[in-house]
């Protein structure tokens, strides 16, 4: 049984097709990232998902008792949250309120949880540091954590090293490889190709218009045309030849 | 003390006393949301829709808060629903929605003759216009934001920071929203009567940004907020009675100082971890 599968998924933004017929599955334990260009329908997608966008066709399923709610969302960052004053421990700890119905504060193992992904992360020395304090890599492994508290199973990251230098990028990129690894299945959206080839188990590629989306592992992806055409290849291949 | 046992042997001052401390805290608490979320402006614009909303009260003989207070809480929900959503950008929505709303109390007013309507207490407040009715609203907003505030913090804190975390999580994210612009919206009528609506918007504003120079954790900005809105409003309206000085403006001004003072203190606190 599959985490999330679905099945000739059509969805629209502001009236606009912007994904028809789209077909796939991600296993427990599955690294899938999610590529394409701008407007091919990713953050849709991405809506469609944890729930915020009704599919206007097709279905989405959840199994492995995987409810929408304990999706490990992990946001871009908007321009307000970057001088926001909030603890580490407080951005943490909030992850942890889909757990929670109405009562008013967090629970012991609440509070053990968010400071265990603390530890995980590497923040236990900025715990008490303010949000704006950090830097953007430091603010990115908090909304990590955070999305740790949300979930057991399931992480989604929403280009998660946009802005972020390249040492950093690499850091982030290692981290979320090995959190995958110790069994959180991971979707991500990323303009990155390399890092999705070079990490990935599986790939959604999405192409603005298209109606033949590419689902696939990363191996049957690189043998693709869809590959060719993003990573240029094809191109610098036939300008080698003298084609144009 | 002098001062302040002469101004509580007032029943007047006293009416206003206890509504300007309730409406100063539920401001502030409000504030820090609002402001986090680049929603300052809403006080703003609320304050001129609830003054053009008064004015027609007045000239047509109605009672001005059965007015003013649906009235105001209808733009809340318009204006937070044009800045998430709309073609016309959110600041400029507000614009258009609060000038127009204080030409139409303009006009109202000048086109009533007969009537005495005293403009500036409208504009700039006064603490006569405060009623007994004042009083139980304002224990009752401000009971309800306090409640909120106690049994929602860590939803607020979710909304305020993330709102499409919040929304993953499974929190109902707009009813949250639109619970923090009612709030918003009768706090800014009851306000106004004291404040005057074009100053009623620093009660939201100012202590949340004071707060934000020094204090880092959200925890401790709401606090903080809550207490600079309260004790500035009592030395205002205590310089305010002293001096024979307008009670809105005196407010802003102790406001101001110590939006400076905390900016400062700010300043000093980083310069000396730096080094």
């Amino acid at each position: 049984m599959a985490l999330i599968r679905t099945e000739k998924l059509t969805l629209s933004y502001e009236n606009m097709t912007v994904i028809e017929n789209l077909d796939f599955e991600v296993k427990s334990g599955d690294y899938l990232c999610i590529v394409g260009e701008n407007g091919s329908g990713k953050s849709t997608l991405v809506k469609a998902l944890l729930g915020l966008k009704k599919p206007v066709g097709g279905l989405i399923e959840f199994g492995d008792g995987l409810l929408q709610k304990e999706i490990g969302y992990l946001p871009q960052q908007t321009s307000a949250q970057r001088d926001f004053p909030a603890s580490v421990s407080e951005v943490v700890i909030s992850g942890c309120l889909n757990s929670r119905g109405i009562r008013p504060f967090y629970s012991a193992k609440e509070r053990k949880k968010a400071s265990e992904n603390i530890k995980l992360l590497g923040l236990s020395d900025l715990k008490n540091r303010s949000y704006r304090e950090l830097s953007g890599g430091q603010q990115q492994r908090v909304l990590l954590a955070r999305a740790l508290c949300a979930t057991k199973k399931l992480l989604l990251l929403d280009e998660p090293v946009t802005g972020l230098d390249p040492m950093v990028t690499a850091e982030m990129y290692e981290l979320i490889s090995k959190i995958n690894k110790s069994g959180v299945t991971v979707i991500m959206v990323t303009h990155d190709i390399s890092a999705a080839i070079r990490y990935a188990s599986h790939i959604l590629c999405m192409r603005e218009g298209a109606e033949e989306h590419f689902f696939g592992t990363t191996e049957e992806f690189l043998k693709s045309d869809m590959s060719n055409f993003l990573t240029g290849s094809k191109r610098e291949r036939s300008a080698e030849n003298g084609d144009t | 003390m002098e001062i302040l046992k002469e101004m509580l042997s007032a029943p007047i001052l006293v009416r206003a006393l206890i509504v300007g401390i309730l409406v100063s805290l539920c401001a502030a608490l409000l504030g820090v949301s609002l402001v986090l979320k680049r929603y300052s402006m809403i006080g703003d614009g609320l304050s001129h829709v609830g003054f053009g909303a008064l004015a027609i009260a007045a000239v047509m003989n109605l009672a001005p808060m059965a007015v003013a207070i649906p009235v105001v809480i209808l733009a809340a929900f318009l204006l937070l629903r044009l800045s998430s959503n709309s073609k016309i950008k959110g600041d400029s929505a507000i614009a258009l929605i609060s000038t127009g709303a204080l030409a139409i109390g303009v006009m109202a007013v000048s086109m009533s003759h007969g009537v005495n309507i005293d403009l500036n207490s409208y504009l700039f407040g006064s603490i006569v216009s405060v009623s007994g009715g004042d009083v139980v609203i304002s224990v009752i907003l401000a009971c309800a934001v306090l409640l909120m505030f106690i049994f929602f913090y860590t939803k607020i804190f979710a909304i305020t920071f993330d709102e499409s975390f919040a929304k993953a999580t499974g929190i109902n994210v707009n009813l949250y929203n639109m619970l923090i612009a009612l709030l918003t919206a009768v706090t800014i009528v009851i306000g106004m009567r004291l404040m005057g609506s074009m100053l009623i918007s620093s009660l939201i504003i100012f202590p949340a940004l004071s707060s934000m120079r020094v204090f880092k954790s959200f925890k401790s900005v709401t606090i903080c907020s809550a207490v600079i809105s309260v004790v500035t409003f009592v030395i205002g309206m205590i310089i305010s009675y002293a001096a024979d000085t307008p009670c809105g403006a005196s407010i802003v001004c102790v406001n101001i100082a110590a939006f400076a003072g905390f900016f400062i203190a700010g300043a000093l606190l980083s310069r000396s971890k730096k080094s």
